[in-house]
């Protein structure tokens, strides 16, 4: 039998156990300098039919388009026309603005919860930009640029956050957990990383059926340490699916900063060569540099040259929710000393480098989407807000289990309106007698 | 037809019928499966519909629930229903909640077919009943066939259905039924009324119970394997049972439950799955809440203990003759 080496009295080193810590907490003063900002335009382009192995050095590095003088250089400028860069602004911007909104909204007790996304709009507005309409995103709870890109109408998003007899979700999900398959939005789950091996296998259906659409998927940094992260990393790369799979690294997951997902070791791009997948850091406040990229991914999913994993590197700027209070265990300068800039200000700059926008017209659009969400706002309230009546039937908290109510369903519904009765007499509903 | 042949030619029709249905899991493919459920589809219906899949049980579960919602209906397969944790998640959490929290924009008509049940010293990890994790779940439909012709009208169903269904086939009965007494030789469909399997499609309604024996003396709820068990243990105990096979746990048929007890009085559940908080204990209450003044006896459990499933120890472990019969004994000692 061999000796114990680690018996007592021996000469080995005592292990340690590293628990990661993050670099600041409240109170420090923040500095980023050890963290690298590549220069705008340095990188190379591959091909978007390259082996993935070509894209290493993408993995590590990071695509950035934008540079210092707020111009797009290098071979990742995706050309796009001023036009379409105006829509993107305008389309962060309208993120920006609602959740503002919405956040308000929360703490004047018009509803329950809300999440915001500020700093990490250019993410879905510009990802949204290089998808087809009918392209099926897999988001998480922080991904409302998308179904804002795609024209989702701001009525319907406040309904759902309200959960009002317009919530076209029958007011039986947490706000947020937005769903509409006209939109190509697939139904948010509360549970993490659950729709990344969905997403996988959509697209691998869209295969299977000979279909030209691919699928796009989302998670945090965070979840990407779940087990559902490694089975769609797997199952993309087995069927070379046609699927994006996009981690947003915001540096935080509640208050456990990147470093419990891994992020010390290595960057979370890199993890998609070991799987044979591509994959592509990307400065994640940099709206040119997230359409090139995904655009990118897009095209070689569509080409079947199989999955792409992006990993937009950006920086939570607010609470994770309205849950949340991220100055108990966060500097508060970190967001303000973020290398990255924001990523409103930085497509908004290089619009007026280009002689195509101005601060004048920034201001006038941000007045504009204010009142615009103002009015969505004022429209869904007509449908009521949460705890203020107006819900739907109770009848309907029982549909939708299954296709068809059975007995044991139908019987607990009974119960329900009978409770309700007795608690709210003066409640009407259709069918009441 | 065994069982196997049964479940074989349920896929191989509703593959035939609907163009949507895939079949996806651990050596399904190329290889016909473990119990060979799957053989000849491979070869039949090409490997864009019917393919192996890496040993990743959430992957398998996840990815059938994403190739749902684009319109597809996935028929995965969990090799044994022991090795179904790792998916939990994507069933509990995404597969049963999908229609609700969507309001019915995506579905999951999958169906997830998992070999399940002992009786064959398959020991802790090849030999367990884990039903009672999935009737608990809201929006999840449990379906365990007793004999091949339910197997394959019940999984025709079960393909068809537009909700999520789980079907658990009992092992140990895929190549014959099994009466408890392991010291006999084994038999096989051969002769029994449950092997005469019809060609062609056919379906066995879900949701509905089969009374497999009428009686008078106690009404016997049970499924699976344990059928054929309690079958033979009243026929030799010389008990006028009447046996109910009840196919489907969620959506449970408790009219014929009711019906049966109300004419009884005496009522007696048998599962293989470990007691407490078994599907057992969901059938005596519903027995002891809606027959009461019906009832002559306190309603009865055979169950397995509330133990790891054994190997050396399988027949002291599973609910067989002795332990059935003592509490018959006792239903019917007035």
């Amino acid at each position: 039998m061999a000796e114990n080496t680690a018996r007592k009295g021996g000469n080995l080193p005592p292990l340690e156990l590293y628990v990661p810590e993050p670099r600041y907490r409240p109170g420090d003063l923040v500095d980023y300098s050890h963290l690298p900002v590549p220069p705008a335009g340095q990188l190379s382009r591959p091909d978007e039919n390259c082996p993935a192995s070509d894209t290493w050095p993408m993995t590590t590095d990071m695509i950035r388009v934008l540079d210092e003088e707020d111009q797009a250089v290098g071979p990742w400028n995706p050309g796009l026309d001023p036009e379409t860069l105006r829509r993107m602004l305008r389309n962060m911007a309208l993120t920006r603005a609602f959740d503002d909104r919405m956040y308000r909204g929360q703490r004047q007790g018009k509803t329950s919860f809300y999440m915001k996304c500020t700093g990490e709009e250019a993410i879905s507005v510009a990802h949204a930009q290089a998808l087809a309409q009918d392209d099926m995103v897999f988001p998480t709870y922080r991904q409302q640029g998308v179904l804002i890109s795609r024209g989702y109408p701001l009525v319907e998003m406040v309904n759902q956050i309200y959960s009002n007899r317009g919530d076209a979700l029958k007011g039986r999900q947490l706000p947020i957990m937005y769903s509409s398959r006209d939109y190509g939005f697939f139904t948010i789950s509360g549970n993490l990383a659950t729709q990344f091996p969905q997403a996988v296998g959509w697209a691998m259906a869209s295969a299977i059926k000979g279909d030209t659409r691919i699928a796009s998927a989302f998670v945090g940094e965070g979840s990407s340490a779940e087990g559902d992260f490694h089975a769609a990393m797997t199952f993309a790369a087995v069927y070379n699916a046609p699927v994006v799979l996009n981690v947003v690294n915001n540096q935080w997951a509640i208050s456990s900063f990147s470093g419990f997902a891994g992020a010390e070791r290595t960057t979370f791009a890199a993890r998609a060569v070991g799987y044979g997948i591509a994959g592509l850091r990307v400065d994640g406040n940099d709206a040119l540099a997230v359409y090139a990229a995904s655009q990118w991914a897009v095209d070689r999913a569509r080409a079947n040259q199989g999955p792409t994993l992006i990993e937009h590197f950006t920086y939570r700027a607010e609470g994770h929710s309205t849950s949340d209070d991220p100055s108990a265990y966060r500097s508060a300068q970190e967001r303000e000393e973020w290398p990255l800039g924001d990523p409103i200000m930085r497509l908004k700059k290089h619009l007026i480098a280009l002689g195509e926008w101005s601060e004048e017209q920034q201001d006038a659009m941000d007045r504009e989407l204010v009142e615009h969400v103002k009015a969505a706002t004022k429209e869904a309230e007509k449908n009521g807000v949460l705890g203020h009546g107006l819900h739907h039937p109770f009848h309907t908290m029982f549909e939708d289990v299954f296709e068809e109510l059975p007995w044991h369903l139908e019987e607990q519904a009974a119960q329900a309106i009978r409770e309700r009765q007795i608690k709210w007499p003066e409640w009407k509903e259709e069918g009441d007698v | 037809m065994n069982m196997i042949e049964a479940i074989n030619d349920a896929l191989d029709i509703m593959m035939e019928r609907d163009p949507d249905i895939v079949i996806l899991g651990e050596d399904v493919g190329y290889f016909g499966g473990v119990f060979r459920a799957t053989a000849g589809l491979q070869k039949k219906f090409g490997r864009n519909r019917v393919f192996d899949s890496p040993i990743n049980e959430c992957g398998i579960i996840g990815a059938a629930v994403g190739m749902a919602a684009y319109g597809l209906r996935p028929v995965p397969e969990i090799q044994f229903a022991d090795y179904i944790y790792p998916s939990l998640d994507q069933l509990i959490s995404e597969a049963a909640r999908m229609r609700y929290r969507s309001a019915g924009q995506f579905t999951a008509p999958i169906t997830v077919r998992s070999p399940f049940g002992g009786g064959i010293f398959g020991g802790q990890t090849h030999s367990q009943s884990p039903e009672a994790l999935f009737t608990h779940v809201a929006g999840i439909k449990t379906v365990i066939p007793a004999t091949p012709y339910d197997a394959k009208g019940l999984l025709i169903a079960a393909i068809e259905d537009n909700d999520p269904v789980i079907v658990f086939e009992p092992k140990r009965i895929y190549n014959g039924p099994f009466d408890g007494y392991y010291d006999k030789p084994s038999r096989t469909w051969k002769g029994h009324p449950g092997g005469l399997v019809p060609e062609g499609y056919y379906r066995t309604p879900l949701g509905k119970a089969r009374i497999v024996r009428e009686g008078s003396a106690l009404t016997v709820l049970a499924y699976g394997t344990m059928i054929h068990v309690a079958e033979a243990v009243l026929a030799e105990k010389g008990v006028d049972a009447e046996i109910i096979d009840l196919r489907t746990l969620v959506p449970l048929d408790i009219e014929t439950v009711e019906k049966s007890v109300e004419k009884t009085g005496k009522c007696l559940v048998i599962h293989e799955a470990t007691r407490t908080s078994g599907f057992g204990a969901e059938l005596v209450t519903l027995v002891q809440e809606r027959c009461f003044y019906h009832l002559e006896a306190p309603v009865e459990r055979v169950t397995g203990f509330d133990t790891p499933y054994p190997h050396s120890l399988e027949w002291a472990y599973f609910p067989g003759p002795v332990r059935i019969g003592e509490a018959v004994d006792r239903l019917l000692k007035d």
